[in-house]
């Protein structure tokens, strides 16, 4: 049975409805991610298990134990802020002892487990200092220790890494992923970029205007989107619109060419279909199965990564991105090449 | 740079000339009890006089329950509606500013109206009743102050974050207030109550209608008695309502509070 299960929820703020009929079930000790741009819901969806905000409709239920109208204090749930939170007029010991106070520990007790969490998180021997005096990264450290310190049922995670510097987030997010695995607490992670939501998860859930349009593992949701949003939204794309010609043998026509997909489409013959290509799937010779004849536009070397920008027949933009090797050589602006892919690589998207 | 420079020291020895001088006049006024020479009987009639130390020593007690009392009204109402309803601000802003439009008088009056002696709440009857009705409307007459005080404060910090860093943390309504928002609010109260503090040792007007023994009443007493000593108490006045401020200073400044903010 599922740890945390969100049936149905709804919320409206006046004649807005922000989050309608969400509904995800958790397994104990799962990392989720929260994905989506701002204003789609998934802040609202972890206050709501929060307890911040009420939900206008659904249930939450924790542990087989309906959540839905028990207060924020009496949830047992640890949650890290955005913008940190720590308390400024306590030092980060009483800070991460906080909930063991209010809960009643006793005072040994609850030094020792300050003293573990700060280790936990690379603080140990901080304790005295003020918030003020850590940097951001530090400071988040410390509200993980804080929000895990009274043993939690949940750990909610609000775009825990927005406000630091790209460096530390890259660092701090496998940290928190680390401990996340060591302590084994169900975790729901709310964010917007979709690297962070695509390296730390078990699960990612896609959000778009209040609904979840895709829930699974983030190799998943990459490779195999589902919507056209979700395939939009995450990475970027190169997407063909045509039409089928023949749905048994996968046969679309675009502009670019004719593209055989070797599978059966659900669509019937003549309905509009875009065919998605991730732009590493591109190769840069003719041995997929499906090959278009382009002229390179441009190219760009970012170092790992070599950026080619290519014209298809019917002046299709194709993108393509390939590792850098020393020794390679890649068409230069102007010439023409022939790029392919292999039909498994090709997504179909609705219309 | 060095004109405007100088121009900003003429305004800044004209603004202190403006306060100055009046008390340096009441100094001198004072130390002139005997004939010819400087002294300092005046002030040695004033300390010596034991209604003087009694006034003083209830208007300070009054003026610390005053304190007490305005913060526990205005702090969890200006952190409410901060927090919830944060629509209702003006009209909250407004209310608090009507002691500053209503003469105390009024008060008073209305007070003698209502809790007389044949009124079902007859608090004017007994002398506790009457300081219990002294200590709210002096604590009436500084809302205006604590509430701008205390609001400016909850300005300064994030108070919905926090407040859902400490919920999440397990903790209640009374928590939160005491252990998260009030200390983290400390130097705003602490202005607050210097304010009120020096609103309540010069009231005159609740205190004397209502009869109780303040310091405000006891300095018009003298002032329409003696000659040298109102200067000399009116100086001894300043000078405790003073290092009673220095006091709180000192106090905040060693408090942890400002550690945090520095």
């Amino acid at each position: 049975m599922a740890f945390i299960e969100l049936r149905n929820l709804q919320k409206s703020f006046g004649q807005t409805q922000v989050v309608r009929d969400f509904s995800l079930d958790i397994a104990q000790g799962e990392f989720v991610s929260l994905l989506g741009p701002s204003g789609c819901g998934k802040t609202t969806v972890l206050r709501m298990v929060a307890g911040f905000e009420p939900p206008s409709g659904g249930e939450i239920v924790i542990d087989g134990q309906d959540m839905t109208g028990v207060a924020a204090n009496k949830r047992r749930i640890g949650m890290v802020f955005q913008s940190y939170a720590l308390f400024p007029n306590l030092t980060v010991a009483d800070n991460v002892g906080f909930g063991l106070k209010v809960a009643g520990v006793a005072r040994a007790e609850a030094r020792a487990r300050i003293e573990e969490m700060l280790g936990l998180v690379g603080l140990a021997g901080f304790g005295a200092r003020y918030p003020f005096q850590l940097s951001g990264g530090q400071q988040q450290r410390v509200a993980l220790a804080r929000a895990i310190a009274p043993r939690p049922r949940v750990l909610l995670l609000d775009e825990p890494l927005s406000a630091l510097d790209a460096k530390i987030r890259v660092s701090l997010r496998s940290e928190i992923r680390a401990i996340q695995r060591e302590l084994g607490i169900t975790t729901l992670f709310v964010t917007h970029d979709q690297e962070e939501a695509l390296s730390m998860s078990d699960r990612v859930v896609v959000m778009s205007a209040g609904r979840a349009e895709q829930v699974g593992p983030p190799h998943e949701i990459y490779n195999r989107p589902a919507t056209r949003f979700v395939a939009e939204f995450i990475g970027s794309l190169n997407i063909l619109s045509g039409k089928v010609v023949d749905a048994a043998t996968g046969r679309v026509d675009t502009p670019a060419g004719p593209v055989t997909l070797g599978r059966a489409l659900t669509l019937a013959a003549g309905a509009p279909v875009s065919l998605a290509i991730r732009p590493e799937a591109l190769r840069l010779d003719a041995e997929g199965e499906v090959a278009f004849a382009v002229k390179v536009a441009d190219s760009e070397f970012l170092g790992s990564v070599v950026r080619l920008r290519a014209v298809a027949p019917g002046a299709t933009p194709l993108s393509v991105a390939q590792f850098n090797r020393e020794g390679r050589a890649l068409p230069a602006p102007g010439e023409a090449a022939t790029l392919s892919v292999d039909a498994r690589d090709i997504v179909v998207l609705d219309g | 740079m060095k004109a405007q420079r100088l121009v900003s020291w003429i305004i800044f020895a004209f603004g202190a000339a403006y306060f100055l001088l009046p008390l340096i006049g009441t100094v001198e006024f004072s130390l002139r009890a005997r004939r010819g020479v400087y002294s300092l009987d005046a002030y040695r009639n004033v300390l010596s006089d034991p209604q003087f130390r009694d006034t003083l020593t209830y208007s300070f007690v009054l003026a610390i329950l005053t304190i007490v009392l305005g913060v526990l009204i205005v702090a969890p109402t200006a952190f409410w509606v901060r927090l919830k309803l944060p629509a209702l601000r003006p009209v909250v802003e407004f209310i608090t500013l009507m002691p500053l439009v209503i003469p105390p008088i009024v008060i008073v009056f209305g007070y003698i109206r209502m809790y007389n002696t044949s009124s079902a709440l007859p608090l004017l009857g007994s002398a506790t009743g009457s300081d219990i009705l002294l200590m709210c409307g002096y604590a009436t007459l500084s809302l205006p102050y604590m509430y701008r005080a205390i609001d400016t404060g909850l300005r300064a910090i994030d108070v919905p974050t926090l407040t859902e860093a400490a919920q999440s943390l397990g903790a209640g309504w009374i928590t939160i207030l005491a252990r998260v928002i009030l200390p983290n609010i400390l130097t705003a109260i602490l202005s607050g109550a210097f304010l009120t503090f020096a609103i309540v040792i010069g009231e005159y007007v609740l205190a004397a209608l209502l009869n109780r023994p303040a310091f405000g009443p006891y300095m018009v007493w003298m002032g329409s008695n003696k000659a040298y000593e109102p200067a000399a108490l009116a100086v001894v006045a300043f000078a405790i309502t003073w290092m009673a401020m220095g006091l709180i200073q000192l106090v905040s400044r060693f408090s942890k509070q400002t550690q945090a903010r520095r």
